[in-house]
């Protein structure tokens, strides 16, 4: 007899998703009755800089910051129905997304949940240095990156979630993990294939990577009236995999939810993020989409099927995040007979005041902005308009605050100095993160999972 | 037998994913009779020349016949990446959007196939007068 099918239904596809999206996949999943995971994925690549920066401010901050409002609606249908929750909303500070999900636990007067803390990630401590170093000895000078750097974290696999599930946990905290690692744990878990299983590897990766990005594959991401049109975006339903023995797996959404799931939104996901469909990588298998294919069985029902897996790389990759200058913006509108050209003096003038900053970014929203380039080439070649509502915004970045901070100023000072008629400035200037990858042998990296001791 | 030139997103859609410095863009069929006329005419060439004014330093066309789809990788389109651009739309998420622009000569017996309105005929802005790196 086959085994029915484990459902995994993702819940948040970023750091601040929707917190009402939750309920209605439970209740599918509920309704569903057979085996049940939920997981959240939480963590896009600048968003564990910014939880370790929290982090360093708030020792006990460093996770998601939305946590309790994903899992409150929830936690207790999930504990009570065994559906266990798998997330990377640990990001910075796992620890802590553990304990306030047992306090969590503790206010709503249920039975303390078995909470697993994966680790392994984070290769920030003083004693991983000489591995970054080595990863990044053609990249960079490893003692600026070393001065500057905000956290040092590599894209770990599903073994150490698969293992804290197989233990009894029922509900897994992971930093950097793969995301569709996420999926993938909970389904070697469940249907106990060999870790070097890597066509039904590859395909659970395929399900976890249709998942990650939850409304991505039911309509987010993909309206465009007129020729894609979905039906209730407002209220769009967030996706579940049914995953069978062999991995493949059905994409579906809850009954009564907006979105749509149809051959078209699972082929624009499937392909999302994806550089070379021939060889998928993640620390778990190289996903080999090039024979893929999707079949719709029923309305928001399309199978996966297709996917062949090869041996998992032998390497890590790690995302080092520096801080390193500030990255000052400011917006002024103009509106009216000749807008375009009073904005385009403005923007003319700013060039002149902050020549000697450095290069200075220049958009003219309503004529022309997210298309050009930083260098401004597009901007110049386009025809001057006669756009009667144009706002002007202008980003720099300067390795130095106090002198980034001339811009705001300059943008502000348009007010009283600039052309007629200019309103509505809006000046920001913030820390810039920026990025190092690299690659560490696997070895180097060991994962492991532990249980939140009982309070 | 007659051809006519539509706009690319009449014949296909698409969707952009970033990382780092590196765009990605799918183009999908929307049936599987106009897959063939895509492969023939959307090609590294073209593409290459839509994306001049930002400067890839590579251009790759993946094939899917299984999916009627190709991946199109553009390396070093993003100025620097999500971190490092002074782009509003640091991700390049438009991006899709300047490629679907392209257009594509569609025989009178596939034009059932396309979607939007017959009225849709092309606006874009040809290579040519886009400015060269």
């Amino acid at each position: 007899m086959p085994q029915p099918p484990l459902r995994i239904g993702c819940a948040a596809g970023f750091s601040g998703d929707r917190t009402d999206v939750a309920a209605p996949v439970v209740d599918a999943l509920v309704a569903a009755g057979g085996p049940a995971v939920l997981i959240f994925e939480t963590l896009a690549e600048r968003t564990l800089a910014l939880a370790q920066l929290a982090r360093r401010l708030d020792p006990d901050a460093g996770y998601e910051p939305l946590l309790v409002d994903l899992l409150r609606p929830v936690l207790e249908r999930c504990l009570r129905h065994r559906i266990r929750i798998v997330s990377n909303f640990g990001a910075a500070n796992p620890q802590g997304a553990a304990r306030r999900i047992a306090a969590l636990a503790r206010e709503l007067g249920l039975a303390a949940p078995r909470i697993a803390i994966v680790e392994g990630d984070d290769l920030g401590a003083e004693s991983r240095r000489p591995l970054l170093a080595a990863a990044l000895k053609d990249v960079s000078d490893f003692a600026d990156v070393a001065r500057t750097m905000v956290c040092a974290n590599a894209y770990i696999g599903a073994e150490p979630i698969a293992d804290a599930l197989l233990a009894g946990a029922d509900i897994v905290v992971t930093g950097r993990v793969a995301d569709p690692s996420l999926t993938v744990g909970p389904a070697l878990a469940h249907f106990g294939w060999a870790r070097d299983d890597w066509d039904r590897l590859a395909r659970a990766t395929m399900a976890g990577h249709l998942l990650e990005c939850g409304a991505q594959v039911s309509g987010g991401y993909y309206a465009d009236p007129g020729y894609k049109d979905i039906p209730d975006l407002a209220h769009v339903g967030y996706p579940i995999a049914e995953i069978d023995g062999d991995g493949h797996c059905t994409i579906t959404k809850p009954p009564g939810t907006g979105g749509r799931i149809d051959e078209h939104t699972v082929k624009e996901q499937l392909l999302y993020e994806v550089h070379d469909p021939a060889a998928y990588l993640t620390p778990d298998v190289v996903a080999d989409l090039r024979e893929a294919r999707v079949v719709e069985l029923a309305p928001n029902r399309v199978r996966l099927e297709g996917v062949r897996g090869r041996a998992r790389p032998g390497s890590l990759k790690v995302n080092v995040f520096r801080e390193q200058g500030w990255l000052a913006e400011g917006e002024i509108s103009y509106a009216g007979a000749r807008a375009e050209a009073r904005a385009r003096l403005a923007g003319e003038l700013l060039r002149e005041r902050l020549a000697t900053l450095g290069k200075l970014r220049i958009d003219l929203i309503g004529a022309g902005s997210v298309l050009g380039d930083d260098d401004g080439r597009w901007l110049a070649a386009q025809p001057r308009g006669e756009a009667r509502d144009v706002r002007l915004r202008v980003a720099m970045i300067h390795a130095d605050r106090v002198t980034a901070e001339r811009l705001p100023r300059e943008v502000t000072a348009l007010y009283t100095c600039g052309p007629a008629g200019g309103g509505g400035v809006r000046t920001g200037l913030r820390q810039r993160l920026s990025t190092l990858s690299c690659f560490v042998p696997r070895d180097d990296v060991p994962t492991r999972f532990s249980f939140l001791d009982s309070p | 037998m007659s051809r006519s030139t539509v706009p690319l997103y009449r014949a296909a859609h698409g969707r952009t994913g970033d990382k780092g410095n590196r765009s990605n863009i799918s183009v999908i069929a929307w049936h599987a009779e106009l897959w063939p006329l895509l492969v023939e005419q959307v090609t590294e060439e073209r593409v290459s020349a839509q994306f001049a004014y930002r400067g890839p330093t590579h251009v790759t066309r993946h094939l899917l016949p299984g999916l009627q789809a190709m991946n199109f990788v553009l390396d070093d389109v993003l100025d620097g990446g999500v971190n490092d651009a002074l782009n509003l739309d640091s991700h390049g998420k438009a991006l899709a959007f300047v490629l679907l622009d392209l257009t594509i000569e569609v025989p009178a017996g596939l034009r059932h196939h396309l979607v939007g309105a017959e009225s849709d005929t092309p606006t874009t802005q040809e290579p040519s007068r886009r400015p060269s790196p």
